[in-house]
């Protein structure tokens, strides 16, 4: 274990604050290029309905436009998942949720192109709109909403591991409960934005996107726009907010592309914030059924998890999110035998995707409340009753999902010590109430979308008189921080300052490969890939050096941005000094390091036999957290307030400590929107109801509770720099311990979201009559 | 249909061509070129498109440009002092990461400075009705508080303006 670190663990600023606080940071929108003509999309007023016509003769007749598209122009599927592709960049023939784009009009300014979408008409003949899963799949052999899908079932998937059934029969306590979850949105605050150049000498195409995916961005526009992918750049400007909604392309992109190859001049689309909720991408509502059983000692012996995904009108993340939801069961605690029967149905609604802690936030609320109400069975602590079950270093379940390193137990610990909940649970008065809940998340993925061993993550330090250090690579900052966090654990690994590394991302071009910001990967990853590109880079510095002090070079340390002989400290040289010798015998000296990441079958462990989507999930290692959250329920308004979150994580080390914090509570408030306020609604007819952000409620600094966060001592000696992720792991465990919280305050258990003053006071009525 | 119109922002008058139903935001944005003023929903809900006229935060996307003739209008590039130093509430953002994706900064930004001009030495209960306003996703709004908090303590203890 090598904790001596010098740069990781710096809470240094971020790269790009100074220019994000004088305005100089520079977003897609911002951009205006010269010829720039404006895009915009025409959308669908139904939710369900065959497109018979689309005349757009009266829009290329008003002054000012450029050109119209419809998909026919562009009627090859893309997709995040290749084998479900089933999206197009506008409607082919159908509309299939409200707001879906059915044209695109270039204009040479906004007014126009706005203007020129009115004059577009569209000729519909409405089909019968299915807006909740059950019905969905009860109505398919008369509605269809694709015609490959005969039950409106993208997918569905039952994996089985042990004998649950027998483990059941043999249980002291069981406990068998439904929740449902809510349909969310990221709201992240720059809606979607594309700025496409295509240029007809050369045939090339440049995209600046707001996408958290640069690389399957590029992949997607070579599929729609038939063009290979060196003939495509994906540059990302500054981005503002994803959450998992800008992980995957958008019809911005596909549009900007498609309107300007047409017209050979730049195009951009900027989506109005109606646009960003009517094209979603956001949480799956969940309708979950869990049965839990524990021995007479509240041990865990089986869960099984029943889970109907409420998917929206296409495919997207569906089916990663579906398997994902099933993986989520087998921890944090040891569950022995379990058994997950999945689906994920179309219905008539924007599209649900990848979200936030995606695939783990629904299960976990059940869960968590789940063992809650199992303590009170017992007439135990959650507290205890968590801790007796949870995973440790070194667990594998029977999934086959290895932890090589976990420090959950001190999560739990330290939350319930700094909060006082044993003091606290179930003595406060009437009204008020604490709450309990752990939570952990996959940290780096295992497995591509496609079918593809190359390494997720590539990344290429060069080292020069000119630029100093220099780190290429393609990940996607979007707000996270990743670009200040490469540079921290470059430095690191090179015996140079965080201030001394220059990062080149966010571009196709610029960058070496990466796959994404999604599933909490990239600090992993990427840190992995800088690992070994440094080293490359110290080794040949290292000979050089070695001449220039008169010592080996394996007797070499590099530290502060000096060469240092271990055994005779006085021998020692400037970093600038050495590459300057190396640069001017040899020239720029380049290093590069990849991260492929280990792969375990999905299988089930007590038969040894391979379960279909259980690979899903996989990650090398796990983050975990536990959060207590303390609420006051006003008894009269049925407003839920919370009043202090008690969180403590295990992150590995922290690269960034404040960083971490900003994630955690970043977090924590987006996990409270979900659980009290948030929630997309959507009229008989499939039409949102409220897609602003005035009606779409979001917590804002008057919600603000007071946090104290922990970042728990914690090292994966088998990570590089001992790091897991922070961004999506914290979000787990908010909802549960709100309605845990809620439950100690008022003795009701809700059990779907969102925890609204009309729900609680109905349910304080309820009580009264009883 | 277009009328030209004298804006003064930060300091400096600009001569801009607009309709009458031209919103502030874009004028800023498209037409003087100050992209710093961002959209975050066009209709007055997040914040970030937040400008000061006449020291009042005001939301400059549900603003018509042509009311605001006459008027001082600041927006954040106008928060740098003129050798290029960063205001007191600006380095406080950066330093207590009270930023990350960046686009509710500049609109938060200029709300606090009409609140710390208003009030130099808020409550944290004050901080938060202050920016209540405006939206940010990203931070959970903890680390603006506290970064809004010691810009005060800074700006009241060293006196910068």
């Amino acid at each position: 274990m090598n904790k001596n670190f010098n740069q990781v663990g710096r809470s240094v600023p971020r790269k790009d604050g100074p220019l994000k606080v004088k305005g100089e940071a520079i977003y897609t929108g911002d951009m205006v290029l010269p010829r720039m003509a404006y895009g915009r999309i025409k959308r669908s007023t139904y939710a369900h309905a065959i497109i018979k016509k689309i005349d757009y003769s009266k829009a290329l007749e008003l002054p000012g436009v450029l050109a119209v598209i419809t998909g026919e122009e562009a009627p090859n599927k893309w997709g995040i998942v290749p084998q479900t592709a089933n999206e197009v960049a506008l409607a082919v023939g159908k509309v299939r949720f409200w707001g879906e784009g059915v044209a695109a009009v270039a204009a040479i300014d906004e007014e126009t192109a706005e203007e020129a979408l009115e004059l577009i008409e569209v000729e519909y003949e409405p089909l019968p709109v299915l807006l909740d899963p059950k019905e969905s799949i009860g109505r398919a052999s008369e509605v269809r909403i694709h015609e490959d899908a005969s039950d409106n079932i993208l997918h569905a998937g039952e994996q089985l591991f042990g004998d649950p059934d027998k483990a059941f029969a043999e249980c002291a306590y069981i406990l068998e409960k439904e929740f449902q979850t809510s349909y969310v949105n990221h709201a992240f605050l720059e809606p979607h934005t594309s700025l496409a150049s295509y240029d007809t000498q050369s045939g090339q195409l440049q995209v600046w996107s707001s996408t958290q995916v640069p690389h399957y961005l590029h992949r997607q526009l070579s599929i729609v726009l038939e063009m290979p992918m060196n003939k495509i750049r994906v540059t990302l400007p500054a981005i503002g907010g994803g959450f998992g909604g800008k992980g995957e392309a958008s019809s911005a992109d596909f549009c900007a592309a498609l309107l300007s190859r047409k017209i050979g001049r730049p195009v951009k689309v900027t989506y109005e914030r109606n646009e960003v909720f009517a094209t979603n991408k956001g949480r799956h509502p969940c309708y979950m059924k869990m049965k839990i059983g524990l021995d007479k000692d509240g041990y865990i012996q089986a869960v099984d998890f029943n889970n109907t995904l409420d998917g929206g009108a296409y495919a997207g993340w569906g089916i990663v999110v579906m398997f994902y939801t099933a993986s989520m069961i087998h921890l944090p605690y040891k569950v022995p035998n379990a058994r997950a029967r999945v689906r994920r149905v179309y219905t008539n609604k924007p599209t649900c995707g990848a979200m936030r802690g995606l695939g783990g936030v629904q299960p976990r609320f059940a869960m968590e409340c789940m063992l809650d109400e199992l303590a009170e069975m017992m007439g135990v602590s959650p507290y205890e009753l968590k801790m007796k079950n949870a995973v440790e270093s070194g667990y594998r379940s029977v999934s086959n999902l290895h932890v090589p390193h976990c420090e959950y137990k001190k999560c739990l610990q330290t939350a319930v010590e700094k909060s006082g909940y044993l003091d606290k649970h179930g003595k406060l008065p009437f009204g008020k109430g604490i709450g309990l809940s752990g939570g952990y998340y996959i940290s780096g993925t295992a497995y591509t979308l496609y079918q593809a061993y190359k390494p997720h993550t590539t990344v290429l330090i060069r080292v020069d008189t000119e630029g100093g250090v220099t780190v290429h690579c393609a990940a996607a900052d979007i707000g996270q921080g990743c670009n200040t966090v490469m540079a921290q654990m470059a430095a690191e690994a090179l015996g140079v300052h965080y201030e001394d590394v220059h990062v080149v991302s966010g571009d196709t071009e610029l960058g070496t490969f990466d796959l994404g910001s999604f599933a909490s990967r990239v600090t992993y990853a990427s840190g992995a890939a800088i690992k070994e590109a440094a080293a490359e880079i110290n080794q040949k510095l290292k000979e050089v050096a070695a001449g220039m002090v008169g010592c080996r070079a394996d007797q070499l340390e590099i530290k502060d941005r000096r060469f240092y002989s271990k055994f005779e400290p006085r021998k020692a040289i400037e970093w600038e000094k050495v590459v300057e010798a190396y640069t001017n015998a040899v020239g720029t000296l380049t290093g590069i390091g990849h991260f492929s990441p280990p792969r375990l079958k999905g299988i089930d462990l007590t038969r040894g036999v391979r379960v279909q989507g259980a690979n899903i999930g996989h990650s090398p290692t796990f983050g975990f957290s536990c959060q207590i959250i303390e609420v006051d329920v006003d008894i009269d308004t049925g407003r839920v307030r919370v009043v202090k979150v008690t969180e403590a994580g295990d992150c590995g080390q922290a690269v960034n400590p404040m960083s971490v914090e900003g994630q955690v509570e970043g977090s924590i408030l987006f996990g409270m929107g979900q659980a009290l306020y948030e929630e997309m609604k959507v009229d008989p007819q499939g039409k949102l109801i409220n897609p602003s952000l005035h009606d779409y409620k979001l917590p804002t600094a008057m919600e603000l509770p007071e946090i104290d966060s922990t970042i728990v001592d914690s090292y994966d000696p088998t990570a590089p720099f001992g790091v897991k992720e922070s961004g999506e792991g914290p979000i787990q465990p908010t909802i549960p311990a709100i309605a845990n919280a809620v439950y100690d305050a008022i003795g009701v258990r809700f059990t779907d979201l969102p925890i609204t003053p009309e729900k609680v006071l109905k349910a304080l009525k309820q009580k009264k009559v009883n | 249909m277009k009328q030209l119109i004298e804006l003064e922002i930060n300091g400096r008058v600009y001569e801009v061509p607009v309709n009458p139903r031209d919103l502030l935001a874009d004028v800023i944005r498209n037409k003087v070129g100050l992209t710093g003023t961002k959209k975050g929903c066009g209709q007055g809900d997040c914040g970030a498109c937040t400008v000061l006229i006449d020291g009042e935060p005001v939301l400059s996307c549900i603003t018509l440009a042509i009311a605001c003739q006459g008027k001082k209008i600041t927006t954040i590039e106008g928060m740098v002092a003129d050798d290029g130093k960063l205001h007191p509430i600006q380095q406080a953002f950066v330093d207590h990461g009270a930023v990350q994706c960046g686009f509710c900064t500049p609109g938060m930004v200029l709300t606090s400075k009409a609140l710390l001009d208003k009030n130099p030495r808020p409550s944290e209960e004050e901080i938060k009705r202050g920016i209540a306003g405006n939206i940010c996703r990203c931070t959970g709004y903890k680390k603006i508080v506290e970064a809004i908090g010691a810009a005060a303590e800074t700006i009241s203890t060293e006196g910068v303006k």
